[in-house]
């Protein structure tokens, strides 16, 4: 890469050689002095954004990757019943009422021994117990029995153990344990597709238990339908607000961003008192006699449309305006110099010089809508909630942090797999946000 | 406002038609204007004159508050834009980002339903004609500013208007540009015989590419003439002002008597051809006589001292800043000739120039011109 040596007759520096790199004046290859110039600069740009980088990196970066490793953790298990682990290697159950040999029994009392000293007994029962309901209270009663049982030797640990619960004269149990004994596990994402994971590998759920993914397609499909309709309504206000005189658009650009000063819990609630049997609509149509009993027009579907419809507008409006604002209107006045009526110079000329708007709309509207939780709580029932409010139930409810990060992942997962066809299709670059 | 009073036929006519956008101020004051068809007629006049408006207003994307506007004997109040066959060039070209040159030329074709194949060949015509033949298929924002102005010339010309109007399409284009699109607009003028209506803010443009110059001033033609009448014998201050270089002196008219103005400047009694400067005497006017009438010298019909305050050599001629009759910014252009007798700063010397190369006009524009040029 030193390659300094010039022909004889090449004076100066700066003149081209025969061959090789050209050089700078210092006899450096210019590209290298580039380099070293230009890194100067980019370590002092970093350096200015370090602290908004870092800010990012912890409050940003650092949950969505937490979020990811905890959707497949399943380190409390091989923690806290290390011996345990060990001993189930190599045992298959025959049958049902087939046993574990009694070292794994003797391994077993004394990992309790130990968890139920620093109290973590009830941390694996609750953990395998999103595999196997009733697991948690088996594991809370040894909490306290564990110490009584005589660990002299195997056969008696055995005995002992048994003798507390029968379950733990069981195959199932012991198959859930050796099922999950792993720091990683696949289980959560498999309940997230309502699916069950044990010994025999993958097993779908009766479909009175699968929620998921019909809650995913339910997300998916009414995201889809409001964006559209989003787009619909949004449209001509758009236009309206890039056409008209500054002043008056001005008005119209506070009544567009209005909702934005009032709370979503507010607004929310609103249409609550607008839709319910009692509502405002309900009471009005009565009283006019044009239906006879209310209709449903809440804790349903139809009342989530409406009401995240509404909500999620102004994400619409927004970048449609700002795209729009920026088509001269001799654009259009060309079309109709040139002969096409009004439908025409809008239809091959300003629509489709609109799109990037209707794009960067429609990406960002779908993007809120899809992750959207209070308004489908409050206004959706049980047939208009969203995947995030089940998220949050295991959150907050089943305390199944792992499903629900799992969930999560598959909801980020799908959010960016719609960006990538969004990408191929329409082109990001197409996207003007301002 | 001479010149512009016969309203009556033409192929274009514009009569007495105001327009005001906000019902307070009128842009466009009682606009009289005939064009004849195959006419090139330029709008000249500074920004915010009205020229666009008027040329809004003919195109139907404004309506005159009033007046009535004829395109060849039949009123076009009442016809909507797209139906007015009219092709224009727009200021920023506006060519459709989104389409091809060729899909951008065969746009005005296909919305009136011609067939494909005919398309095709009108648009390679219209191609060939502003020599950009080899471009069907870039995008505009893939050609440079000169290259887009001849696809949108071309783009209203394809459908073959028989009235085209160019609101400064030159506008953007850098200096050597924008002459030789001159010359070529002015030839696809003469060569297609369609009538223009060219609006511009640039004078030398004007000079070089109209048949006949509207000048355009506060919503109001000053005057409507060719080329030559309008640069030797402008009617108004303004249009001499702003028309080419020229020389003003401001005083009094002292009589005028056997069509020579005898006006008092500053003391000194110069005559003049009284042009627009009221009969009588007492009068305020503004005497205006081009640079390149005036020479060094004492023989003349008007003789009076100057100092040399400046000389600037440009090759063939040299720019002479004089003191004049109290006005420091006197030019006069002298050949540079091989005789050496050249004026040095500071010398005092004699200038001279004939009475009708002087003429006496109004002197409502002599706060003005800095405001308005
Ligand atoms: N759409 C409009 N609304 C209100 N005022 C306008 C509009 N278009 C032009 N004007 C005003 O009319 C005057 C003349 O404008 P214009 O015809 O564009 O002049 P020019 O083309 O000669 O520069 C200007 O003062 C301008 O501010
Ligand atoms: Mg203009």
């Amino acid at each position: 890469m030193t390659d300094t040596v010039t022909s004889p007759d090449a004076g100066n520096a700066g003149a081209p050689p025969e061959d090789g790199p050209i050089l700078a004046a210092d006899g450096t290859p210019l590209a290298r002095s580039l380099n070293r110039s230009v890194r100067r600069q980019k370590i002092r740009a970093l350096a200015l954004i370090a602290p908004l980088l870092v800010f990012v990196l912890i409050s940003f970066i650092v949950p969505i990757v937490g979020m990811l490793l905890r959707s497949v953790d399943n380190s409390v298990v091989p923690e806290t019943l290390p011996r345990t682990v060990v001993a189930l290697e190599g045992w298959t159950a025959s049958g049902p009422d087939d046993t574990p040999p009694p070292e794994v029994y003797e391994a077993f009392v004394l990992d309790i021994q130990k968890a139920a000293d620093e109290r973590r007994h009830t941390v694996v029962g609750g953990r395998l117990n999103y595999q196997t309901a009733g697991v948690a209270s088996k594991f809370r009663q040894l909490g306290r029995a564990a110490e009584d049982i005589d660990t002299s030797s195997p056969e008696a640990a055995k005995a002992g153990l048994i003798d507390v619960d029968a379950t733990w004269g069981q195959a199932s149990i012991w198959q859930t344990i050796q099922t999950y004994d792993g720091e990683y596990t696949t289980g959560y994402y498999a309940n997230a597709v309502d699916r069950n994971l044990d010994v025999d590998g993958v097993q779908a759920r009766p479909d009175d238990e699968a929620i998921y993914l019909m809650l995913f397609w339910r997300t998916i499909r009414l995201s889809l339908i409001i964006t559209v309709i989003c787009a619909l309504l949004g449209y001509p206000i758009a236009w309206l607000l890039s056409n008209s005189r500054e002043r008056n658009a001005n008005l119209l650009l506070i009544l567009v961003l209005l909702p934005f000063w009032t709370s979503l819990l507010v607004r929310t609630s609103a249409w609550k008192v607008l839709l319910q049997e009692q509502g405002v609509i309900n009471e009005s149509l009565t009283s006019m006699g044009l239906i006879g009993s209310p209709l449903p027009l809440m804790y349903n579907q139809f009342g989530t449309i409406v009401a995240m419809t509404h909500i999620l507008l102004p994400f619409m409006i927004l970048p449609m305006y700002s795209v729009m604002k920026t088509i001269p209107p001799s654009y259009v006045r060309a079309a109709k110099s040139l002969g096409a009526t009004d439908f025409t110079a809008f239809r091959r000329v300003y629509f489709p010089q609109s799109v990037p708007g209707i794009g960067a709309g429609g990406v960002l509207v779908f993007i809120l809508a899809i992750g959207y939780y209070i308004t489908p709580e409050i206004v959706g029932g049980t047939t208009g909630i969203f995947i995030s409010n089940r998220i949050a139930y295991n959150i907050q409810s089943t305390l199944n942090w792992g499903l629900a990060a799992a969930l999560g992942a598959m909801l980020l997962v799908a959010v960016l797999v719609l960006y990538w066809v969004y990408d191929r299709v329409v082109g990001i670059d197409n996207v003007k946000l301002g | 406002m001479n010149g512009s009073t016969r309203g009556g036929d033409g192929y274009v006519v514009f009569d007495d038609v105001q327009k005001s956008y906000d019902g307070e101020t009128l842009v466009v004051k009682r606009l009289n204007l005939a064009i004849e068809r195959g006419e090139f007629v330029t709008m000249l006049g500074p920004s915010g004159s009205g020229k666009t408006t008027c040329l809004m207003m003919l195109a139907g994307f404004e309506t005159p508050t009033h007046g009535s506007i004829r395109l060849d004997g039949r009123p076009i109040d009442n016809i909507a834009p797209h139906k007015r066959g009219i092709g224009m060039v727009f200021q920023n070209y506006a060519l459709f980002p989104h389409m091809s040159v060729a899909e951008n030329l065969a746009f005005p074709l296909e919305v009136r339903g011609i067939d494909k194949t005919d398309r095709q060949s009108r648009v390679q015509r219209a191609l060939d004609m502003v020599r950009m033949s080899g471009f069907e298929n870039r995008r505009p924002a893939q050609l440079s500013g000169g290259q887009q102005q001849r696809i949108a010339v071309a783009r209203a010309l394809v459908f073959d208007p028989e009235l085209v109007l160019m609101d400064e399409p030159l506008g953007a284009l850098d200096k050597q540009l924008r002459e030789e699109m001159q010359y070529e607009i002015k030839h696809i003028h003469e060569e297609l015989g369609v009538t223009v209506v060219y609006v511009t803010h640039d004078q030398s443009e004007a000079l070089t590419m109209s048949d006949r110059i509207a000048v355009f001033n506060d919503g109001q033609i000053q005057q409507l003439a060719d080329p030559s009448t309008l640069y030797e014998r402008p009617d108004n201050s303004f249009v001499a002002q702003f028309i080419g270089e020229n020389n003003r002196l401001v005083g009094t008219v002292d009589r005028v008597d056997a069509d020579v103005a005898y006006v008092d400047v500053n003391g000194t009694v110069v005559t003049a051809l009284p042009v627009n400067c009221g009969d009588g005497g007492g009068n305020q006017t503004q005497l205006s006589i081009r640079p390149e009438r005036i020479s060094l010298g004492d023989a003349g019909d008007n003789v009076v001292d100057a100092e040399v305050k400046e000389l600037i050599y440009l090759g063939d001629h040299i720019r002479c800043r004089l003191d004049v009759l109290g006005n420091d910014e006197f030019i006069v252009k002298m050949p540079n000739a091989a005789s050496a007798n050249a004026p040095t700063i500071g010398a005092t010397t004699k200038v001279t120039w004939s009475t009708e190369d002087c003429r006496a006009l109004d002197p409502a524009a002599i706060a003005a011109p800095k405001g308005t040029t």
